[in-house]
C-alpha cells in the first residue's frame, strides 16, 4: 500500500460515489446501475400517463422492455433488436455515468473510441429476456418520493461528512 | 487570518492527537474485516481502544466489550460502548484542534450549556432497525458487504425519512448505504475509505440509541433578534440530500456582543439534480436565498437558536435589509465575534468549519493543488470543495487576492475551504461568492447550459405528480 492510499484511507471527508453528470430528464427520468442491470424508466412518446421499464443485464447483455403494468413493449417482439426505449436508456446512461462506467458495469468490451449509447448497444449481443418491471418501477417511485419529503431548517451536522465537490469541472 | 495566526496554527505538536488516531485506526481496521473474524492483532486493537478509557467512567464497560467481542459475543450493548469510545476519542481530538485554532485566531468561544431536555422522537422500533443493520455491518465487515446486506436497510431508511425528528439518522444512513452500493463488490476494492465509513457507522450507532439525547429533536435554547450580516455559504451534498449552511455575524438587537451564527436548510433530492438546479430545492426560503444572491443583510425577529449557534431558520421572521458586502463584514466584524459552543455529540474534527478572512497572500497553483503563501507559510486550499451550484472555480481561487473561507482539518492537515474570493481576471477585479446563484445563475454561459438542460426539478415533480398518487 502506498502512502497516498494510506493517507486517503485516513480521511473523513472523501468522495466515494463518482459524480453524476447533469442531463435532460424529460425522456428518461430514471437511470441506475443496480441489481446487476442497467435499468431505468423511459417516458412514452405518445401517452403522458405511460412509462416503459427497460433494462440490460450485466454479463449476458439480455435486454427487456415493458410498460410499468408489465405489458411487453410492442416494438420488441422476441428475437428482434433493442427497441428505441432501450436505445434511449443506453444513451442517457452514458450521459449520466460516462461510457466507461456503464461498459464496466455491464461487462461490455466497447473498444477505444466508443463514446455514445449507440456504440454501447452495438457492442452487445444479447437476447430478449423478460425482466420483472415491478421492482424497477417501485425503485423509480421511491426515487421520486424524495422530492415529496419536506425540507428542514434544523441543522444536520452529519452532512459535514458530505461536502459538495465541484462535479465535472 | 494573518501570517502570525497561520504560524500559530501550524507550529508545534498537538499532544496526544496522533496517539488517539492510531487507536481509532486499529478499530477501523477491525470494521474493515468484520468483528466475526477478528484474529489476534485486531482483537488487540480493540483492547487498546478500550484501554484508553481505563480510569474513566467508560473504562470497565469498554474493557468488557472488547473482551467479549474478541471471544465472539458481539451484542448491541458491546458495540454501542465501543462506538462511544471511538466517538469520545474523536471528541478529544476535536477539542485539541479547535482549541489550537481558536488560540491561533484569537477567537473567543461561548461555553457549552445543556439545553432543556428535548422530546424524544419515540420511534424506538425504527431505531432498533438501524442498530440491527449496523450490527450486521460490523459483524460482516466492509469487505464482506454485498448487495443484499446493503438493500436490507432500504425499508428502514424509507421509514426514517418519513419521521421529521429522525432526519439526521435517515440522511446519514442513506448516504452510507449509497456509498456501499456504489462500491460493490467491496471485496475487490483497491482502497477502502476505512476512516470515513467507521465515522459514519459510529455516528449512526450513537444517533440510534433508544431514548438517548442523540435520538431527540434539539430544543431551541432561546430566540434572537437583530441584524444578520452574511459571510458566506457552505454546501453539503450527497445523492439524495443537499444542505446549505449560511455563516453570518449576528448583531443582537439588545446590544449584546456580535456573535457567529449559522442558518441551515436541508432538502431531500435525487442524484440527477446537480449544479445550480440545487437552489430550486430550497426555494421555500426566498428571503434567505435573496440575501445570499443580492449580498444583503437581514433583519431577523425572534428566530429560535440552538445551543450550537444554529438558527432554526424561519423565513417569515426575516426581512431583507441594506446591501452588505461579506468582505466588509469579515474585515470589520469577524475578528471580534463570539463563536458558539459545540454540543458534545457533534464534537468530531469533520465539523470544524471556522469562518476566516485571508488576504495579503500569493496564490500558487501546482497541478490541481492551490496554495496561499501567507508571509512565507503555505496554507493549503481545498479547491475540490467548491460546489457545482456556485461560481467559484479552482482557477478563480488561484487568481484571488482575498478569500473568505472555512478552516477545516482532515487527514492530519489544516486546509482552507473557499466560500468567496476577490480576484483579478484579465486585469479586471472579479468577486464571486458560493451563494451568488441562489436565485438562479448569473453567468450567461451557465444560464444557457441550464436552459438547454431544462428544469430537472420540475420534470421530476411532474412525473411524481402523475405517477406517485395513484
Amino acid at each position: 500500500m502506498n502512502a497516498e492510499t494510506s493517507a486517503w484511507e485516513r480521511r473523513s471527508a472523501v468522495r466515494v460515489v463518482p459524480p453524476v453528470r447533469p442531463r435532460k430528464l424529460a425522456k428518461v427520468p430514471f437511470v441506475e446501475l443496480a441489481d446487476g442491470r442497467l435499468q431505468g424508466v423511459v417516458s412514452s412518446g405518445s401517452d403522458i400517463e405511460r412509462v416503459y421499464v427497460s433494462s440490460f443485464t450485466a454479463g449476458t447483455h439480455a435486454y427487456s422492455c415493458s410498460t410499468n403494468n408489465n405489458r411487453p413493449c410492442g416494438a420488441l417482439p422476441s428475437g428482434s433488436s433493442p427497441c428505441k426505449h432501450l436505445h434511449l436508456l443506453a444513451a442517457e446512461a452514458v450521459l449520466q455515468y460516462g461510457v466507461d462506467r456503464v461498459a464496466r458495469y455491464l461487462r461490455v468490451d466497447v473498444g477505444d473510441g466508443a463514446s455514445t449509447g449507440a456504440d454501447l448497444v452495438d457492442s452487445m449481443n444479447g437476447q430478449v429476456e423478460r425482466a420483472p418491471a415491478a421492482t424497477v418501477f417501485s425503485r423509480f417511485l421511491r426515487h421520486l418520493n424524495y422530492l415529496e419529503i419536506p425540507d428542514t431548517t434544523t441543522p444536520i451536522p452529519e452532512m459535514h461528512w458530505f461536502p459538495a465537490l465541484g462535479a465535472g469541472r | 487570518m494573518l501570517a502570525v495566526n497561520l504560524s500559530e496554527l501550524l507550529d508545534g505538536p498537538l499532544h496526544g492527537v496522533e496517539e488517539a488516531l492510531d487507536l481509532v485506526a486499529g478499530f477501523d481496521d477491525a470494521l474493515v474485516h468484520g468483528l466475526a473474524r477478528l484474529g489476534e492483532d485486531r482483537a488487540a486493537a480493540l483492547s487498546a481502544l478500550a484501554g484508553a478509557f481505563a480510569g474513566s467512567p467508560l473504562g470497565v464497560r469498554a474493557g468488557e466489550a472488547a473482551e467479549k467481542i474478541a471471544a465472539g459475543s458481539v451484542t448491541d450493548e458491546h458495540l454501542s460502548v465501543l462506538a462511544g469510545g471511538r466517538a469520545a476519542l474523536f471528541g478529544a481530538v476535536h477539542d485539541a484542534l479547535l482549541g489550537r485554532l481558536d488560540g491561533a485566531l484569537g477567537r473567543a468561544r461561548a461555553p457549552w450549556e445543556a439545553s432543556p431536555s428535548a422530546a424524544s422522537s419515540g420511534a424506538d422500533n425504527l431505531l432498533a432497525g438501524c442498530r440491527s443493520w449496523l450490527h450486521e455491518l460490523a459483524i460482516t465487515g466492509w469487505r464482506g458487504v454485498d448487495h443484499d446486506l446493503v438493500s436490507a436497510a432500504d425499508q428502514t431508511i424509507e421509514a426514517l425519512l418519513a419521521v421529521p425528528g429522525l432526519r439526521r439518522t435517515a440522511v446519514l444512513l442513506d448516504g452510507l448505504a449509497a456509498e456501499l452500493r456504489a462500491s460493490s463488490p467491496i471485496a475487490t476494492m483497491e482502497r477502502l475509505p476505512a476512516r470515513r465509513w467507521a465515522d459514519l457507522w459510529t455516528r449512526a450507532l450513537l444517533l440510534s440509541q433508544p431514548g438517548g439525547p442523540a435520538a431527540a429533536v434539539p430544543e431551541p435554547a432561546a430566540t434572537v433578534s437583530g441584524r444578520l450580516l452574511l459571510l458566506g455559504v457552505d454546501v453539503h451534498e450527497h445523492g439524495t440530500a443537499v444542505q446549505i449552511q449560511v455563516h453570518a455575524v449576528l448583531e443582537p438587537a439588545d446590544g449584546g456582543p456580535a456573535r457567529l451564527v449559522r442558518a441551515s436548510v436541508a432538502a431531500p433530492k435525487v442524484d440527477t439534480i446537480v449544479g445550480p438546479a440545487l437552489w430550486r430545492l430550497l426555494q421555500w426560503h426566498p428571503v434567505l436565498l435573496g440575501a445570499l444572491a443580492e449580498h444583503r443583510s437581514l433583519d431577523i425577529t425572534d428566530q429560535p437558536i440552538l445551543d450550537s449557534g444554529d438558527l432554526v431558520w424561519h423565513d417569515d421572521r426575516a426581512e431583507a435589509g441594506e446591501p452588505a458586502d461579506p468582505f466588509a463584514t469579515a474585515r470589520v466584524l469577524l475578528g471580534g465575534a463570539l463563536a458558539p459552543a459545540v454540543p458534545p455529540l457533534d464534537r468530531h474534527p469533520v465539523r470544524i468549519s471556522e469562518p476566516v478572512l485571508v488576504e495579503g497572500y500569493t496564490a500558487a497553483a501546482d497541478g490541481g493543488e492551490v496554495t496561499f503563501d501567507l508571509g512565507g507559510r503555505p496554507l493549503a486550499v481545498d479547491v475540490e470543495r467548491l460546489p457545482s451550484c456556485g461560481p467559484l472555480t479552482p482557477e478563480l481561487v488561484a487568481a484571488s487576492t482575498a478569500c473568505i473561507g472555512l478552516v477545516r482539518w482532515d487527514g492530519g492537515r489544516w486546509a482552507l475551504q473557499p466560500l468567496a474570493v476577490q480576484a483579478t481576471v484579465k486585469r479586471k477585479p472579479v468577486t464571486a461568492h458560493n451563494g451568488d446563484w441562489a436565485l438562479g445563475p448569473t453567468d450567461p454561459k451557465v444560464m444557457k447550459a441550464e436552459a438547454k438542460a431544462g428544469d430537472s426539478v420540475a420534470v421530476l415533480r411532474e412525473r411524481a405528480g402523475r405517477l406517485l398518487r395513484r
